[in-house]
């Protein structure tokens, strides 16, 4: 069946099988392979895109489902601005240790701070919530969301301004 | 914090919360995993596992999956005895089975291959692959194994006539039996450390690429030893070892799970050796937590003499591991419950007895050190939950039996019983800030004043001392390979600098933290230091990344080579100065004549000067390599406090606070060092409260995924409070003493430790681990009855 | 792990997805959110041969309140519902607890409902509140008690051309309130113990309708009828929470597994339980 998924801002179209994951598509088809693979379960999270800005296991749903749909993935976050927020937080607070769950935290981080530009401690646990980290104890994880969400809450203030 | 800094930021030396050089790709989906390489002509193995726990196995039906349209080849135990590759060496001197070829010994175990074009054409192939079992009774329990009559689990294995797979004992079985007989008290617990699995997100994998026509063998494999694995798959496959390239890329996390050879690996090569193609194989995650390295289950039972006033005056230790089929522990070769006899602790004692029963059972093998210097989470555990039950059993508070039992700073080193000579420590004033912070004396207030009100909070601690950083050549090895370690270092013309290194990181840093020991030694700005590990034919020979010793010995290579460096550059410098090399000093990033400090020549003129302009006589360049051979292990220590509450309805558990206050020696990286620490208290966590793969009467797996292996999320995660104090190792180039499995070796006893003392006045001494709401809901049923 | 293959359709209307299915035949199976049976197929637990795909059928993503309902359309997410302020009581508390806040972007109640896993949430809290499955046929619709729904562990009453299209959740008119206690191992675990409940109050404050129903310790999702008999005509009390509890309890059928004993999870029904109807009553109080 051919699809054509947005991916990035980038139409990617491929004739794939109906069992296809979403997540082989944007790995194996599109060759964005920033979108990692840790479970079976839909328990990991480490599949973690943004579909139409919801995160989402890209595990745990079809690619055909994604048909005409816009998909964001880790590399989709830098902009021509350079990296986002979320980005340069994590490196900044060290937020990742071997990196493999890492562009999934920060895409869910990036979507609570476009839901919830000031989010609390509890907030952001819950948002991340299903999301594994074997590396991190979260602690760092949290306060690099935390920090992102200043940036942009910072940016946003000095726009009205 | 401790500024113990002697470089500028620019340079980002020793002490420096440089930010790491790994992130800018891993943050941008730039990272290079196993499963990310794609190369022309691939294709995808998938395993067969055996569904049952053992039996003898009478045929193996490939055709069915062989007849699959895109199937490339379907591979059996058979196939691979014809190369003499059917069964592998472990790492603990037994043999393991590659691909089952007579019986299955454990549920997942593999059997066969399919190796096709598509990884789902592969997946579906391989449930076509028919294997006709007859069942044998399955062996579930180490005491089970060694009961009489059990069935033979390794039936194969020459001479071997029950199920034990090793004994071992240590210490001074006399003069310990002579401590108890006239000690004042006796405490014992009992308690099994359950088995555990180190579960890295990414599991394991390997692009083999063998070119039939050259013989080169490019391996990219999550690996965290490349080099011990080269050798092993030259010794294993008969292949010539100039001709093996082992790639270990990036890599989502290792925790020990990553330091074995499994069959997968060596089925895929095989398979791309015969195919002449290359051949991927990525393990599913149920693949990762049947059948790849556990780590723990040790039933123990820990004894302490003691005198009235609790002194302690011995420790005995009867323990039984639980193996799996193989035994195939990742650990030195003299030692075969691991570092285990590190038990002793913290505390200054004259006699200790450990003796030790290692069983086959019808389960994984494995037993890697999960984020653990070979068994001392274990030993560690016991002792520290001991000491809380001699407090419980003599009244004594928990923290003042620890006082008055510990190592005192003067005694340094100081010798155990079991023959460890610990380097340097100061434990009372550590526990004593760590209580500090935590308010211990307000705590126990508040807790006598809650149990009046029915309510039930409780305060543990632990204070460990661990022994990492294997090891020196004279007593440890691993498949007769001394554990010592290397690193290489080039300057180029321009004052920038590659280090190689034998070590490999699986998220720790290395690229950041060994730039900057280089930073500190030579003055070469951190960022101007490219790291590269893990790639066997562009670094020199090392055991890998485990039992917390890259820094204790890679990164003791990395500062030594550094020093030859910087002296070679001292030298030229001399030259350029028209000096005597003895008169040259150096501060953090030049070099000038004493007393002159404002006519200097800074590394990078002294680097540009070894390509283009040196003394007569000297050899052109600027690079060195330093193979290091550790004088002792290290031993950093710790004291944690955990306050937790429980609710008495259901026996739920909540924790409070986790003060934990650690002493790695010299922080190379203080932002590093605090992220190791978070995520090995998280690893902790989740083995005291949730995290443990057991298995049902038929051996069939329970916690075969993540949604019955339970790891814990930032929901359950308590924060932590980090502190510290600094006890320089002596015998360490730059005094460090390795801090990756500090807090997940140190902090489950003290989880436990906190549960039990928020029920001890119930009469409650023990809930094994994990500390399940039922367990402790059900001890306090037991003690109230 | 990856799924077998299937043959995939996408429908655009309730009638075209019921023909789809009919279709499709005995191994054919509808495809909403996807969140546990996609799962399932990855494990190959569940190997249909046909997958409707119903997301892209419009007008079921609604909640919407009218005639002391609230209707809960077959596309509506967890995270939806969780979002909704047109629910309250036990189904307010409950959606946040379903599984994890991604698997909640995804999955649907109707789903969830429909898929009649034993140790789902969402039956249980439909339970206590009396609620109706709307489910769709080539007849047409017809409303099913929940009660009726739930024959049996991963098994529905809807003959296989039907498909549910919405739940119907009775909005109490007076004072009312609910809760649901979840007690799981971690996010995104299944409950080991879960119990619903839900409480209307009449004009004298007692108790005029209940609703107890618990997750995870019978074979099947179920009432504590004997629960709900005692509390039915009673002022709220702590006495009578405490009873009903026991009586919960008692009715509730737990195994002993991996997850804690069979005594221990009686004793979590009957603090849940008393917890659930305290804050139920609260809820109404207010």
């Amino acid at each position: 069946m051919e699809i054509t998924v947005n991916i990035n801002g980038t139409d990617h179209t491929a004739d794939v099988e109906p069992r296809k994951l979403l997540v082989d598509h944007i790995r194996t088809d599109a060759r964005l392979t920033g979108t990692h693979i840790g479970c079976d379960t839909t328990s990991c999270g480490v599949c973690t895109v943004l579909v139409d800005g919801k995160p989402v296991k890209s595990c745990t749903m079809l690619a055909v489902q994604a048909d005409g749909r816009n998909v964001t993935t880790v590399e989709g976050l830098k902009s021509a601005d350079g990296l986002h927020p979320i980005q340069q937080a994590f490196s900044d607070e060290h937020g990742l240790q071997c990196g493999f769950c890492t562009p999934a935290m920060m895409l869910v981080g990036a979507a609570l701070i476009d839901e919830n530009p000031n989010p609390s401690d509890d907030e952001i646990r819950w948002a991340i919530s299903g999301n594994l980290c074997r590396c991190t104890g979260y602690m760092n994880i949290v306060k690099s969301i935390q920090a992102a969400a200043a940036v942009a809450s910072n940016g946003a203030a000095g726009a009205d301004a | 914090m401790t500024d113990t800094t002697t470089t500028s930021p620019e340079i980002g030396g020793i002490g420096h919360s440089v930010k790491r050089a790994e992130d800018a790709r891993l943050i941008e989906g730039q990272g290079n995993f196993v499963d990310d390489i794609a190369m022309p002509g691939m294709l995808y193995m998938a395993l067969v596992r055996s569904p049952v726990a053992h039996a003898r196995i009478n045929s193996i039906n490939t055709e069915a999956a062989a007849a699959v349209d895109g199937v490339v080849a379907v591979v059996t135990g058979e196939l691979m005895d014809a190369h003499g590759l059917a069964w592998m060496p472990t790492l603990s001197g037994d043999t393991q089975a590659v691909l089952a070829t007579d019986k299955v010994r454990y549920q997942g175990q593999e059997v066969a291959a399919v190796v096709a074009t598509d990884p789902y054409i592969a997946t579906d192939a391989a449930e076509l692959v028919d294997v006709d079992y007859e069942m044998l009774d399955a062996i579930t329990t180490p005491q089970q194994s060694l009961a009489d009559g059990a069935e033979l689990i390794r039936n194969e294995k020459e001479g071997q006539t029950d199920n034990l797979a090793y004994t071992w004992e240590t210490g001074d079985a006399a003069a310990t039996e002579a401590a108890f007989a006239n000690a004042d008290r006796v405490v014992s617990l009992t308690t099994h450390y359950p088995r555990s699995h180190p579960s890295p997100l990414e599991t394991c994998g390997i692009v083999a690429d063998v070119n039939s026509v050259t013989g080169q063998a490019t391996l990219y494999m999550t690996s965290q030893a490349p080099h011990a694995h080269r050798t092993l798959f030259a010794l294993v496959a008969g292949l010539p070892e100039q001709n093996i390239r082992i790639v270990s890329p990036d890599i989502g996390g290792g925790f020990g799970n990553k330091v074995p050879i499994y069959p997968g690996y060596v089925v895929a090569t095989a398979a791309s050796l015969l195919i002449g193609q290359p051949v991927k194989w990525v393990e599913t995650r149920t693949g990762n937590l049947i059948s790849t390295g556990f780590g723990r289950d040790y039933y123990m039972t820990g004894e302490l003499a003691l005198s009235n006033d609790g002194r302690i005056q011995a420790m005995r230790v009867d323990m039984l591991s639980d193996q799996g089929a193989f035994y195939a522990d990742a650990q030195p070769t003299r030692y075969k419950a691991g570092l285990f006899h590190v038990c002793t602790g913290s505390y200054d004692f004259g006699n200790a007895h450990i003796k030790c029963r290692g069983a086959f059972t019808n389960k994984a093998p494995g037993g890697v050190a999960y984020r653990c210097s070979f068994r001392i989470t274990e030993a560690s555990f016991l002792i520290e939950r001991l000491m809380q039950t001699a407090a419980d059993e003599l009244g004594i508070d928990p923290a003042e039996l620890r006082m008055r039992n510990f190592i005192q700073p003067e005694q340094f080193p100081y010798e155990t019983p079991t023959g460890f000579v610990y380097d340097s420590g100061d434990y009372p004033t550590a526990l004593r800030k760590a209580l500090d912070a935590a308010g211990y004396d307000e705590l126990r207030a508040e807790q006598a004043a809650s149990r009046e009100q029915g309510k039930l909070m409780g305060i543990g601690i632990a204070h460990f001392t661990e022994a990492v950083g294997a090891g020196p050549a004279h007593t440890y090895d691993i498949a007769g390979l001394k554990m010592i370690d290397s690193a290489e270092l080039r300057v180029h013309p321009t004052g920038k600098a590659v280090l190689k290194i034998g070590v490999k990181t699986q998220g720790q840093g290395h690229e950041t933290t060994f730039a900057q020991i280089v930073a500190e030694e030579t003055g070469i700005p951190a960022s101007d230091i490219k790291v590269i590990h893990g790639d066997t034919d562009d670094t020199p020979y090392g055991l890998g990344t485990y039992a917390s010793r890259s820094t204790p010995v890679g990164g003791a290579a990395t500062a030594m080579v550094a020093r030859k460096i910087a002296d070679k550059a001292r030298h030229i410098a001399a030259h350029l100065l028209e000096a005597a090399p003895e008169d040259i000093e150096r501060d953090a990033d030049k070099f000038f004549v004493a007393g002159s400090p404002d006519q200097s020549v800074s590394i990078q003129d002294a680097a540009f000067a070894a390509y283009t302009n040196l003394p007569e006589g000297m050899e052109y360049g600027l690079e060195d390599v330093t193979y290091y051979n550790p004088p002792n292990l290290t031993f950093p220590y710790g004291s944690y406090v955990v306050v937790v509450d429980v609710d008495p309805d259901t026996g739920v558990w909540k924790v409070r606070r986790m003060v934990a206050l650690d002493d790695c020696g010299v922080r190379i990286n203080p932002m590093i060092v605090e992220g190791q620490i978070h995520g090995g208290l998280t690893e902790g966590f989740a083995m005291s409260s949730m995290q443990w793969i057991t298995f049902d009467d038929d051996g069939n797996c329970i916690g075969s995924n993540f949604m019955d292996y339970l790891i814990p999320t930032a929901w359950e995660t308590p924060r932590f409070e980090l502190l510290e104090t600094v006890t320089p190792s002596p015998h360490h180039p730059i005094g460090a003493k390795g801090i990756g499995e500090s807090a997940t070796v140190g902090s489950p006893a003290a989880f436990v430790n906190a549960v039990v003392d928020a029920v001890a006045h119930l009469g409650v001494r023990n809930i094994d681990m994990p500390v399940l709401p039922d367990r402790v809901w059900e001890a306090i049923e037991t003690a109230n009855t | 792990m990856l799924p077998a293959r299937f043959e995939y359709q996408i429908v655009s209307s309730v009638e075209e997805a019921v023909a789809a299915k009919t279709q499709g035949g005995d191994e054919a199976r509808f495809l909403a959110g996807g969140q546990s049976l996609l799962p399932m197929m990855k494990l190959r637990f569940a190997t249909p041969t046909h997958l409707v795909d119903i997301n892209r059928i419009s007008g079921l993503d609604t909640i919407e309140r009218h005639n002391g309902h609230v209707e809960v359309g077959a596309l509506v997410r967890h995270a939806d519902v969780a979002a909704s302020d047109q629910v309250s009581g036990v189904v307010a508390s409950a959606a946040p607890w379903i599984a994890d806040p991604l698997v909640r972007n995804l999955g649907t109640m109707c789903g969830s409902v429909a898929h009649c896993d034993p140790e789902g949430d969402w039956n249980t809290v439909l339970l206590a509140t009396g609620a109706e499955v709307i489910a769709q046929g080539p007849a047409g619709r017809r409303m099913i008690a929940i009660d009726d729904f739930v024959v049996d562990f991963f098994t529905n009453s809807l003959a296989d051309d039907e498909m549910v299209v919405a739940l119907r959740i009775p909005a109490a008119a007076g004072a009312s309130g609910g809760s649901y206690q979840k007690l799981e191992r971690k996010v995104g675990d299944y409950a080991t113990v879960g119990v619903a409940a839900h409480l209307e109050l009449g004009a004298d404050g007692r108790i005029s309708a209940a609703g107890v129903a618990m997750t995870s310790v019978a074979p099947i999702n179920c009432k504590a009828r004997d629960a709900e008999a005692l509390l039915v005509g009673n002022a709220p009390s702590a006495e009578l929470f405490a009873e009903a509890g026991a009586a919960a309890a008692a009715a509730s059928e737990p195994r002993d597994d991996v997850r804690g004993t069979a005594r221990w999870k009686r004793q979590v029904v009957a603090a849940f339980t008393r917890r659930a109807l305290t804050e139920a009553a609260e809820q109404a109080q207010s």
